[in-house]
């Protein structure tokens, strides 16, 4: 009898995670048709439509007038958007007038020096973070607190492009400590396996490479992680405090428990529930971040092309970004919520 | 029976004494306690500053914003400029313009595009979220549904990154001062939607929405006599914070190409992007507009956060 | 010698830009080897401060502390922080309030029961589950190795503070401090918790501190009662004794408050008018004096001192307290 229920207890679990994942990935749907009816309807409304869009301002009519036929646009709206719908299943984001690649190969080639530089920054507002955040809220009032309050404030006020300009200004130009511009030293005979810069020397055994990319990576990761930080901080503090009142905190306290397990198994465990949800949230404020922070140093990722797309007005780059970020945006959302159902069993079982 | 009368005299004394019962209304407590915080009076200082500034600057202002007047001492393309010095106290800019009148006339522009900005976040937002709220608050299928759809539509915004969702309109609508404002005040809408349906649906559930049904009062009476009126402290911090956001956003902006690219108008994101270029010659001409909008962008932070803890509930004690 | 004895116990709040607030105000009582104490009170006349004060549970910032506690011949209000954790759930445990608010969410029940067991006796892994088991059992919670996998949400009420308990017993701890333990539940789980820890008390000979502002509890468990009222003991004695005689004009109208099926149709409950904070301070006179309807100028005078106006070892803080003769009076 008991055995039974064990087994149904665990297989409800699964069952949980399972339904969670359907459910979310069916809340995918209306969410991207409606950006892309959105997406749609902003690309028919840009300067001079589609076609000049494609081929630029100094367009002739004719040109335009055949663009327009080949493109399907003297069709009715509705099985244009019906073709644009299809285009993006097919992955088809169409071609960048800057380069003349397909848009999706140029976000692949580039992707993961993005998703490179923003696991590390994310990495170091974690790292320094949580920490902070706990001593913050364990010594409330005390200069720690005050300190990292402050400086969370300040951090947020801060333009990230601003930061970076300093980072490179001080640590890279005048003392030369760190390189100020790209991803690898030009000449660095590097093999490209994955992409990933520091992933691939690891890979290849070039630990040399490996080491001038995390080198190259490590001013711009610390201007992108300024606002995660920030945030990062200022939730874990809030969130220490609350669970600091909680009663369960002072019946662990009352058992006699050793310092390290309260503030490990009872206070940490629950505080840092909510700043998962935040770190999934803040990856939309990353990619802007990279954006800004990629044309700062030169970071050939897709922050940076993103950067030089807005000056060439190119169209298609900035459409199938904005669609590739959604989606993004949305399985990292996912993802966390899955985090989320594991580490905390209410959710699980609901 | 003079006795007794000294008898609850004695009494009344001594309970004034002893123990003061406050009945201090929640805005009156939130005042209270406002006062009492050094980062809302930090804040309030910069902010009434800024907007002095704001208000007199162009008056004040020693040179034209616009005047080239020292164009033949500064070779921006050679890395030579004038720095620091009596009568232009901040230097002079790429082309030749005294910084100081610049930072001065700018504190106007920049002002007005975090005002504007925020305006019309809340403003488009609030009107959202009102009616999304009232909405799921009067209830019945209709009501749901709206609700429903116009929370999707919400989320579809949020889920893009604000500053290319801002790209993305600003790019449509070409390069100017006021598609920053539009591009920044959209992006705000969903926030204050959300905030105001969610700050609704709290209140519609509230015992006192419910006692006033009991009572009879008409349902669309109460949403607007009741429920809005007591939804509304969170988006006015919400707002505060969004002035803080709108000009550091509107400086990113600017910084991509995207700004007011008219010089004669000064404004300190603008100003902030076209440094850049030259930040490793002169470092100082980027510094003057940057620490302008982190301290303001500060000020509105600071009071901001004062405004969420002063009315937030749980931390009254 | 007394197990615990609590003498003059003083808790004040302070914060900055606020008046000091005294919660507990000089409270002294005794607790013996295997006696079951009670503290009785209105929710703000500070018994719970009490309890918290005697376990070092309240903050160390912004509590003032005073007086002594001395239990088993060391005084637990000066003791070093490290040996008062060694003691807190070995020698000395709690059970609180909400069961449910009082169990991590996110830890299962098993964990936060072998935890104890780790850090006080010393058990581990199989022999730590095993004793869990073995404890849970012991407190009447059913299928004790399935229940140590589990949530505290998957938990009902009652079994969440049998789970509770489990953990403030597992070191056979001398003194039981229980903090309205009951209050949280439903009648018939009341009774059943109130039972479990009179089988704990009665085989252990655990002497049980008991708080509530249930006199219904205080029938049913308690050997000696302490009444507080504004943070003061105003009055003390035997169970019987007080309920037979309650001699103090406030723990008369407790008992006076209580729908009796015993009294005669048609009689008014006699309820206690206003609320606890309708006080003035103690030094001034006599706390409860605002709400009193025997109160003289002399209440208005300083503390009133504890007496024995009725019988020896029952004490009264009272100037003008209820006695026999003064029965016809209070009643007219």
């Amino acid at each position: 009898m008991a055995g039974r229920s064990r087994i149904d207890a665990r297989k409800k679990g699964a069952c949980g995670v399972l339904r969670l994942v359907v459910r979310r990935l069916l809340q995918l749907i209306p969410t991207l048709l409606g950006l892309s009816v959105l997406l749609f309807l902003w690309l028919n409304r840009l300067p001079g439509g589609p076609a000049s869009a494609i081929l630029g301002e100094r367009a002739t009519e004719a040109e335009v007038a055949r663009i327009n036929r080949a493109l399907g646009l003297d069709q009715p709206v509705y099985i244009q958007y019906w073709r644009f719908l299809k285009r993006i299943f097919e992955l088809d984001l169409g071609t960048s007038t800057q380069t003349g690649q397909p848009v999706w190969d140029e976000f692949a080639t580039r992707f993961p020096a993005t998703v490179e530089l923003s696991i590390v920054a994310i990495l170091i507002a974690i790292v320094v973070g949580i920490p902070l955040g706990y001593l913050a809220a364990k010594r409330r009032g005390g200069w720690v607190d005050v300190a990292s309050v402050s400086g969370s404030l300040i951090g947020i006020c801060i333009p990230v492009f601003f930061l970076a300009l300093i980072l490179k200004g001080i640590f890279a130009v005048q003392l030369h400590w760190f390189p100020s511009y790209g991803r690898l030293t030009t000449g660095m005979d590097a093999t490209d396996v994955t992409g990933f810069a520091v992933l691939d020397g690891l890979l290849t055994g070039e630990f040399d490479a490996s080491l001038d990319a995390v080198h190259h990576l490590i001013l711009p990761a610390i201007a992108l992680s300024s606002i995660p930080l920030a945030v990062i901080v200022r939730m874990t503090r809030a969130s220490v405090l609350e669970v600091l009142g909680e009663d369960y905190v002072r019946t662990a306290e009352s058992k006699g428990l050793e310092k390290r397990t309260v503030r490990g198994r009872h206070v940490l465990r629950n505080a840092l529930l909510p700043v998962v949800t935040a770190v999934g949230l803040l990856t939309g404020s990353l990619l802007s971040g990279a954006v800004l922070t990629e044309s700062v140093f030169s970071f050939n990722g897709i922050g940076n092309f993103i950067r030089t797309s807005i000056d060439a007005r190119d169209y298609p780059v900035l459409v199938g970004f904005i669609l590739f970020i959604a989606m993004v945006y949305v399985l990292i959302n996912l993802l966390v919520d899955l985090a989320y159902s594991i580490i905390d069993p209410r959710v699980r079982v609901h | 029976m003079t006795k007794k009368a000294d008898k609850v005299d004695r009494l009344a004394e001594l309970m004034q004494t002893s123990e003061s019962t406050s009945g201090a209304s929640l805005w009156r407590e939130a005042m209270r306690r406002l006062r009492a915080s050094k980062m809302a009076i930090i804040g309030a200082v910069i902010i009434a500053l800024f907007v002095v500034l704001a208000i007199v600057g162009p008056w004040i202002a020693p040179f034209s914003p616009s005047a080239q007047t020292w164009r033949g001492e500064v070779f921006a393309n050679k890395g030579e400029f004038v720095g620091a010095r009596s009568g232009n106290w901040f230097g002079l800019d790429h082309l030749g313009r005294d910084m100081f009148s610049r930072i001065l006339v700018g504190a106007r522009q920049t002002l007005m595009v975090g005002v504007v900005s925020m305006l019309i976040g809340l403003i488009v937002g609030a009107l959202v979220g009102v009616l999304s709220g009232a909405a799921a608050t009067l209830g019945g299928r209709t009501g749901q549904r709206i609700d429903t759809v116009v929370m999707r539509f919400t989320d579809i915004m949020l889920s893009l990154p604000s500053l290319l969702l801002a790209v993305s309109i600003a790019a449509v609508m070409g390069q100017s001062l006021t598609t920053v404002m539009i591009a920044v005040g959209v992006v705000q809408i969903p926030i204050f939607a959300r905030l105001l349906r969610g700050s609704m649906l709290v209140q519609g559930s509230s015992d006192y929405v419910l006692a006033a049904k009991a009572l009879g009062i008409r349902k669309k009476r109460i949403v607007l006599t009741q429920i809005l009126p007591n939804s509304l402290s969170p988006v006015i911090v919400q707002a505060t914070l969004s002035l803080a956001t709108a000009i550091i956003e509107a400086a990113a902006l600017s910084y991509l190409g995207l700004g007011n690219p008219d010089p004669a108008i000064p404004e300190w994101g603008v100003m902030l992007a076209q440094a850049e270029r030259f930040f490793d010659n002169e470092p100082m001409m980027a510094a003057y507009p940057a620490i302008g909008i982190i301290i303001t962008a500060l000020g509105f932070t600071l009071l901001g956060e004062a405004m969420r803890e002063a009315l937030d509930p749980k931390l009254r004690g | 010698m007394a197990l615990l004895s609590v003498e003059e116990l003083s808790v004040t709040f302070t914060a900055k830009g606020r008046k000091d607030a005294t919660a507990v105000d000089g409270v002294s009582f005794d607790v013996d080897q295997g006696q079951v104490v009670g503290l009785v009170g209105e929710s703000g006349c500070g018994k719970s401060v009490t309890s918290l004060a005697l376990m070092g549970l309240l903050p160390n910032k912004g509590v003032k502390i005073g007086g002594r506690a001395v239990f088993d011949g060391q005084d637990l209000l000066s003791m070093s922080p490290r040996k008062l954790r060694d003691m807190r759930g070995s020698k000395l445990a709690m059970i609180f309030q909400d069961p449910l608010s009082s169990l991590n969410p996110v830890v299962p029940i098993g964990v936060q029961v072998t935890e104890i067991l780790e850090r006080h006796r010393g058990l581990k892994g199989e022999a730590a589950r095993k004793e869990a088991a073995h404890l849970l059992d012991r407190v009447g919670i059913p299928d004790p190795s399935r229940r140590l996998k589990e949530y505290p949400h998957q938990l009902s009420g009652g079994m969440r503070q049998r789970a509770l308990i489990a953990m403030a017993v597992a070191c056979a701890p001398r003194l039981l401090i229980a903090d309205e333990p009951t209050t949280a539940l439903d009648v018939t789980i009341q009774a059943q918790i109130l039972e479990l820890l009179k089988e704990l008390v009665d085989q252990e000979g655990t002497a049980l501190l008991m708080i509530t502002h249930d006199l219904g509890v205080v029938a049913g468990i308690c050997d000696q009662v302490n009444v507080l009222y504004a943070g003061r003991a105003v009055e003390s004695a035997g169970r019987r004794e007080l309920f037979a005689h309650p001699t103090h004009p406030y723990a008369h109208g407790l008992l006076g408050s209580i729908p009796r099926l015993d009294a005669p149709r048609g009689e008014p409950l006699s309820p206690i008018r206003g609320s606890i904070n309708d006080r003035i301070a103690w030094a001034d006179g006599c706390a409860f004096a605002p709400r009193c309807d025997r109160y003289t100028m002399e209440c208005l005078t300083g503390t009133p001192e504890l007496t024995e106006p009725r019988a020896a070892g029952h004490q009264v803080r009272c100037v003008n307290p209820v006695l026999p003769k003064s029965k016809a009076e209070v009643s007219a």
